[in-house]
Formats: structure tokens, sequence, C-alpha cells
């Protein structure tokens, strides 16, 4: 799975969690999740709850702390898939 | 200081109707909110009929934000949030406020949290998936969940408090609400309460044997209060909401005024003389409803409606006959007494609530709403207070001063006094 096809699974599994539908369609891996998305810092344990079981993959505490963009969420769930648990 | 609280804001979510001009039609039809579930039956309950709201989950969306909505499970929360964001629009104030509002404040009673929620998590940890839980469930499963949604919504920043005292919960948050106007903490307060009866709640009272089990194919007539034919009360769930408000604030801003909270009381009998866990103290109630009075400020013969706790089940011969002592009123002299526990069942924590909504739209619209089921009143009511202060069908009738009670679990009490606002 290329870069941009987790992108874009991405941002269905980011859907229920952002007001701003807008910039969840612009979205790009420079997003931020909490300054751009404007989501509540306590649901990013959800989203990462959701990816986990989207992709197959477990994505432990130290993994969990780099994702707070985009990019950074793709890096992680790129890893982790390309690398089975 | 003595500030005047008048109310300016109703809402509600009841087993016969989930707004208020709905609930206002019901409780003037006598339209019965109770229906039969077969699950109650498949769970082998003695008692299995009960009075659930018509509840439209996707609504919510008109009252809190998608991200909030998704994920949001406890049933009574989301009738607490319905009920008092329908309240406070209803006092002609906007749900989006960019600033808090330091003046007003919330008491928002509930019970017991949703126990799906709670069962949801039992579940996860006990199979090892703690990690699976999220974070939307310490937020339900906390007492307070229902008051930090509703205060989060509208940006409440005074008190912000959840209440919890049984089956008088209701009556006492909108009491401990217009007690912090009155002597000027607050100058309008979201007041009100919450419950959703699930199997598990259902099945502790049913074990208690104190539910109606006789008229599981008639559930129209399981709810019997005061009548000689009554075997125990049916669970019902649902919210009820008020704005109370300062007098002259709700003025300087020309608000509608539904009425006037004259004073009120909440006490305890102390599990003393009689009372016990589950029983009233008469001395205790008789106290409680004095003393309302007395705050009130008005004399007992004033009180032209009193809307009772009346359960369906023994003890309400009991509460009429401390009814007679607190009032010293008795036979024709009795005011006209009601229970909308007829129509809707008993709704634990929310029934003060609902109950109160109730109470201010017979003050507004001036009839004492009719209790159901009630062709054979108990001998010893009848004894006490005659048969022409029980309405069977609307009355319609000049209210202007309703007394209004309910008694708890715990043996605590709390009553109120409305008035129409002159």
């Amino acid at each position: 799975m290329d870069r941009k096809e987790i992108l874009n699974e991405l941002k269905k599994v980011l859907v229920p969690y952002t007001e701003d539908k807008a910039i969840l369609e612009g979205l790009t891996e420079q997003t931020d999740l909490i300054k751009d998305l404007k989501i509540n810092s306590a649901n990013l344990v959800d989203i990462i709850i959701d990816a986990e079981a989207q992709y197959n993959i477990e994505i432990d505490f130290d993994a969990a702390e780099k994702m707070y963009n985009v990019g950074n969420c793709i890096d992680v769930i790129a890893e982790k898939i390309n690398k089975p648990a | 200081m003595n500030n005047r609280v008048v109310i300016t804001g109703l809402g509600v979510v009841a087993p016969n109707g989930t707004n208020v001009p709905d609930f206002l039609k019901a409780i003037q039809n006598g339209v019965s909110g109770i229906k039969h579930f077969p699950e109650y039956e498949d769970l082998k309950f003695n008692c299995q009929v009960g009075g659930v709201p018509d509840f439209e989950w996707d609504a919510l969306r008109n009252y809190i934000t998608e991200t909030s909505l998704y994920g949001l499970k406890g049933k009574g929360i989301a009738y607490g949030i319905k009920a008092a964001l329908d309240a406070w629009t209803d006092a002609g104030n906007e749900i989006v406020s960019e600033n808090p509002h330091w003046d007003t404040g919330c008491v928002f009673g509930s019970s017991v949290a949703d126990t799906d929620v709670i069962k949801n998590a039992i579940n996860r940890v006990d199979a090892h998936e703690s990690k699976k839980l999220g974070s939307r469930v310490v937020e339900q499963i906390m007492n307070s969940g229902v008051t930090a949604y509703i205060s989060g919504r509208l940006g409440l920043g005074n008190k912000i408090i959840n209440n919890s005292a049984a089956c008088a919960t209701g009556t006492q948050s909108i009491f401990m609400g217009y007690e912090y106007i009155k002597y000027g903490m607050a100058k309008r307060m979201l007041v009100g309460s919450c419950e959703f009866v699930d199997k598990y709640v259902f099945g502790g009272f049913d074990s208690m044997r104190v539910l109606s089990r006789k008229y599981n194919d008639e559930p129209e007539r399981a709810s019997r209060p005061m009548s000689a034919s009554a075997g125990g009360f049916v669970p019902g769930s649902g919210a009820g909401a008020l704005v109370l408000e300062d007098m002259e604030y709700a003025l300087a801003r020309g608000a509608k005024i539904y009425g006037e909270v004259l004073g009120g009381s909440t006490n305890s009998g102390g599990q003393r003389n009689g009372g016990t866990m589950t029983a009233p103290s008469s001395e205790g109630v008789v106290r409680c409803i004095q003393e309302a009075i007395a705050g009130a400020g008005i004399a007992a013969d004033a009180i032209d409606l009193v809307c009772g706790h009346l359960t369906a089940t023994i003890a309400d011969k009991l509460e009429i006959q401390n009814w007679v002592k607190a009032l010293q009123r008795s036979g024709k002299d009795f005011p006209l007494v009601n229970s909308l526990k007829s129509m809707i069942g008993h709704s634990l924590s929310a029934a003060g609530s609902i109950e109160t909504v109730a109470a201010v739209l017979q003050l507004k619209y001036n009839f004492a709403h009719p209790n159901l089921n009630l062709e054979d009143p108990m001998p010893e009511i009848l004894d006490a207070i005659g048969p022409n202060n029980l309405p069977t069908t609307k009355v319609d009738r000049q209210i202007n001063t309703v007394a209004k009670a309910n008694f708890g679990f715990g043996d605590v009490n709390a009553c109120l006094i409305l008035s129409k606002f002159n």
C-alpha cells in the first residue's frame, strides 16, 4: 500500500472525529490533526484504536506519540503494515 | 438576599411525549406511554411493561456536534441533553456561545450511569482489551456525565452540580437551583434530571417485588396510583428540565415567564421513627412539606393542586395521609391531587423534573390532568380526602398554586411550591 492509498484510507478513519469536513476533503501530509482538523487531543486515542482495527496493526505508546500530523500517521502505519506484528 | 425566582424555559423527554407541546397534549388528554416489552417477558421479569420515550437518536444532531454525538451511547445523558437544550432555547437563548455564561449554572441529577456503557467497559477489561475502550467511556460512566455534556455545549460557567437523591433527585435539583438564585449566587440555573431504566436496574426493582405485575397484557392499565388494585409501580425513563431565572434578570430581558418558584425544601427523616432505607418517615415528609410552604410565605389553604409522588404502591395511602397532616386540610377541603405516574410510570431520578414540568404546564394553562386507572381509589384515601379531589378526567379550573413533592430511597424528601407569576 503506497502513501497515497494510506492517506485516502486515513481520511475515512478521521471522518467522525472532525467537524471541518472541507479541510478533511483537502487532506495533505502536512495537515495537523489538532491545529488544522481541530480534533480534541483526548480523541486521538480513538483514532489510533480505529487505525489499529483498519490496518490490523498494533500502535504502541512510542509510535502513537509521533502521530500528530497526517504525514507522521502515514509513517507509522506504513512501517507497521510492512513489518507484520 | 432574597431574590424572586421565575421559570422561563421548559424541556421534556417523556414516555408520552418527547417535546413540550406533545407532552402538554398527552397530559391534557390522559395519554399513557406505558407499553409491553417482549424482552422483559423473555428475561422472566414479573413486571413486563415500562415507559420508554419514543426518542429519535438522530435528532441529537440538532443539539450537539457530530463528533460529540459519535461515540455517545448513554441514553440517560442523551435524554438529559435534549430536555436541557430544549428548555434553554425555549427560554429564548442560543445554544452556541463564544464565551462562558459566568452567571448561569446547572444542577442536573441522575441515579445510575447507563449500564450498557458500563457493561461494555466490564466486558472489554475482562477480555484483556482495556486499550480498546477509547476516550469516550469515562465521560459517560461518571455520574456527572450529563452535566458535563450540557454545560459544555452551552458554555455554562457558574456552579455545575450533578445531584443524586434517588426518586427525589429531580425535585431536589430544582430546589438547589432555586436556592442559588434566591441567595444571589447565580442569575440563571438550568435544572432537571434524567433516567434510563435499563434491564439491570429494572431487574433490581423487580426482585424487590415492588413493580406492577398483574397488567402485563394491558400495559396502559398497569400504572395505578392511589388505586385499591394497584400492585406496584411501572418503571419509566426520560428527562425533564427547567430554566430558572432571577426575576429582575428575566424581566430586564423581556423573557416569557411560566410561573414562579415560591419556595421549597429538601430533608430526610433520618431513617428513624418509621423511616427506613426504602420507606419515608411521616415526620420527615410532613416537615418537608411544611417547610416548603413556610418558605414560600403562603398559607396551606392557597394550594390548588397537589402533584404527588404517588407511585402506585401501598405507600400511596400513607403519602395522602402525610399531605393531610402537612396541609391540615382533609375531606372536600383537600386540594385536587394527581399523579403523572399513572400515564408514564415512575421514572426514578427523572420523575421529579418531568412531573414539575407537568405541574408548571397545569399552572400555566389552568387544568389538572386526569389520574388514569383510578376507578377504585384506596378506601383509606377516600376516608382522608373524599372522592371529589381525585380527577379521572381533565379538570379545567384556575390553578394559582401547586405543591409538588417526591420522596426517595434513603428516606430523602423534596418539595416545591410553584405559583403563577404576579
